[in-house]
């Protein structure tokens, strides 16, 4: 066996250009297997942050039905009311916080700097217990001026940057919509998901909100359960009080833990997806190695005559060019991980890329098996020639 | 003392047939037997079914029918790998153009059959270096043998035939790619072979290469004249 592998490895190196070129292959493949099951497990890693960071306890109820357009024509009035919420709010006080949003994109203006589609959200001063929001300057808006839609608004470090680069924002006066509203509040820094700005918005009182654009239905209503315990008891008293006044199809209950199952599921597809493309390249790296091994066979017939004539057996030679396949697509394999890991670490830094144990594995055993497979048909092509055929052979 | 002769043969065929074509007789009907010792010369003119019947002694091929006895074990129906290992420990085989392997040094080309016998790594490599010494090359172990004249190339190739110690030694045309010294000198170590006891059977179409033998026998189409 041990005179095998230095065999093996002694003709690889006879044909140095041939044998690198032919890693090469392999070397790509476990490459990019390697490197987009990072960027898919990166992906859904910081998505799922991103979620999470919203609040676990969260339940929202957004108008219409999702998933079902049982509605001719597919399209869905909203009939979700701000007294929906208040109603929510009284009933369910001891076990949940709720925040009822009505949200807009509009402009807002600074002096001649303006921020176009901006996020206005109209909420109450429970919105801060409900989802996650933590306020770097000044204060949120208390209930009082909520209900009595005071003008003032708190804007996100984007709406902050755009029309304040050099001043300082708090108690000046923006313009929304043609409306004055004084700033009494920063909002830290979220980041984007999905490629959507979540710190170009701005939040005002609900009921500055509701005069404003002249409407009396909510987007969505935010309830946050006080303990995680309670999540599914909050979801299923929603649904018993909705009911009352709503039918089945005119709202739908969706909680973080959905949310997040629906996400997984599409970026475990991306994952799948991305590391199956990957994989044809190592395929064809398989077939780059089956291709060179059966030059190699054709190249060595005399050689494999001779050895035969001097008594190898069919399995001495079957090893001899299958361990020789294996050799490249192993060395290939080791490689390529080598530099896939190290291509994704430095990916890490500019972009989302989570290295993920099993895509290591997977790429190394396919590559072994991809030496085993694809070498398999060239060895026992080598192993069947009849010793004076290929002794004769020129 | 009689003893089986290493090599009988009774009333071997060989016939070539292709598909949807006539088939060819290349042997019709050998009955030959070697004993221990001999040195034998087959000769005759080209096509004359003496590389077949060469194939045959040496296992490489198998009889269309007939029987043929090596050391008085039929080997007529035997396995590929069986007739591999009987190949590797019983014939040592010389050919006309060396058939050495050009990436490997002389050492490594002479302890090949070694190898697959399973012969340890010290025990083989101390047997050739003994073998390519008696046939002086001992200062040429690490050479490749595209470094070597033809005749110092036939030389390790004999020595290569020898490593497993066979008791016969099939020789195809061994000086066919020489010159007239390097003949002599190759058939001098055949010569000496023998008088050590081994059995060689030489196959030959020149008359004074056929003379170091024996005893020569002479084929034409197919059979023995």
């Amino acid at each position: 066996m041990q005179e095998l592998i230095k065999l093996s490895y002694r003709s690889l190196l006879a044909n140095k250009l041939r044998s690198v070129l032919t890693t090469l292959g392999i070397i790509i493949g476990v490459f990019a297997v390697i490197i987009l099951v990072s960027i898919g497990t990166g992906v859904q890693s910081y998505i799922t942050n991103q979620i999470s960071g919203l609040g676990s306890n969260l339940i929202f109820v957004i108008p219409g039905r999702v998933g079902g357009a049982r509605t001719p024509g597919g399209i869905q009035t909203n009939k979700l009311l701000l007294s929906d919420a208040t109603m929510l709010e009284n009933k369910l006080k001891d076990i949940a916080h709720v925040g009822p949003v009505i949200q807009k994109a509009s402009t807002v203006k600074y002096g001649n700097l303006s921020d176009k589609a901006v996020s206005i959200v109209g909420t109450t001063a429970n919105y801060p217990d409900t989802v996650k929001i933590t306020i770097e300057k000044g204060t949120f808006f208390n209930s009082s001026q909520a209900r009595a839609g005071t003008r003032v608004v708190l804007i996100g470090s984007t709406v902050a940057s755009t029309l304040f680069p050099n001043t300082n924002p708090m108690g000046k006066t923006v313009t929304i919509a043609g409306t004055r509203y004084t700033v009494i509040g920063i909002l830290q820094k979220r980041g984007s998901i999905f490629g959507i700005d979540q710190d170009n918005t701005v939040i005002i009182p609900i009921a500055a909100a509701k005069r404003q654009f002249g409407v009396t239905n909510v987007n969505t209503i935010y309830l946050s359960a006080k303990t995680p315990e309670l999540v599914s008891t909050v979801k299923s008293r929603t649904n018993q009080i909705l009911l009352k006044r709503l039918s089945e199809d005119d709202f739908s209950l969706q909680t973080q833990e959905s949310t997040l199952d629906t996400i997984r599921n599409i970026t475990n597809i991306l994952s799948v997806a991305l590391g199956g493309i990957a994989g044809i390249s190592l395929l064809v790296g398989g077939i780059g190695i089956m291709n060179i091994m059966l030059v190699s066979v054709t190249e060595r017939t005399r050689e494999i005559g001779l050895r035969k004539a001097v008594g190898a057996r069919r399995v001495d030679i079957l090893l001899q060019f299958l361990l020789e396949a294996v050799f490249l697509s192993l060395t290939g394999g080791i490689i390529g991980i080598a530099i896939g890991v190290g291509g994704s670490l430095v990916l890490s830094k500019f972009f989302v890329s989570s290295i993920t144990p099993w895509s290591i594995i997977v790429a190394f055993t396919f590559s072994c098996l991809v030496g085993v497979v694809f070498g398999m048909a060239p060895a026992i092509r080598a192993s069947n020639l009849s010793p004076i055929e290929a002794l004769r052979h020129e | 003392m009689k003893s089986t002769p290493p090599v009988r043969l009774s009333q071997i065929t060989k016939e070539y047939g292709l598909v949807h074509s006539a088939i060819t007789q290349v042997l019709g009907g050998i009955s030959l037997t070697v004993k221990k010792g001999d040195f034998i010369a087959i000769t005759g003119p080209s096509g004359s079914g003496k590389s077949t019947l060469m194939n045959i002694i040496g296992l490489l091929d198998i009889p269309t029918s007939g029987v043929y006895f090596l050391h008085g074990n039929n080997i007529t129906s035997l396995s590929d790998d069986q007739l591999s290992s009987l190949r590797n420990k019983e014939i040592g085989f010389v050919f006309q153009s060396f058939n050495l392997l050009g990436r490997i040094s002389v050492l490594e080309n002479v302890v090949l059959p070694a190898i697959y016998a399973g012969t340890g790594k010290d025990k083989r490599e101390e047997k050739a270096k003994k073998l390519l010494s008696s046939v002086g090359l001992e200062k040429y172990l690490q050479n490749h043998p595209n470094q070597l004249s033809g005749g110092q190339q036939q030389r390790v190739a004999i020595a290569r035939a020898l490593i497993n110690d066979p008791n016969i030694i099939l020789a195809d045309e061994p000086t066919g790619n020489l010159d007239t010294k390097s003949a002599e000198e190759i058939m001098a170590i055949f010569r000496r072979l023998n008088r050590e006891g081994k059995t060689i059977i030489l196959i030959t179409h020149e008359k004074d290469i056929a003379a170091y033998a024996k005893k020569v026998v002479k084929m034409r189409d197919g059979k023995i004249v």
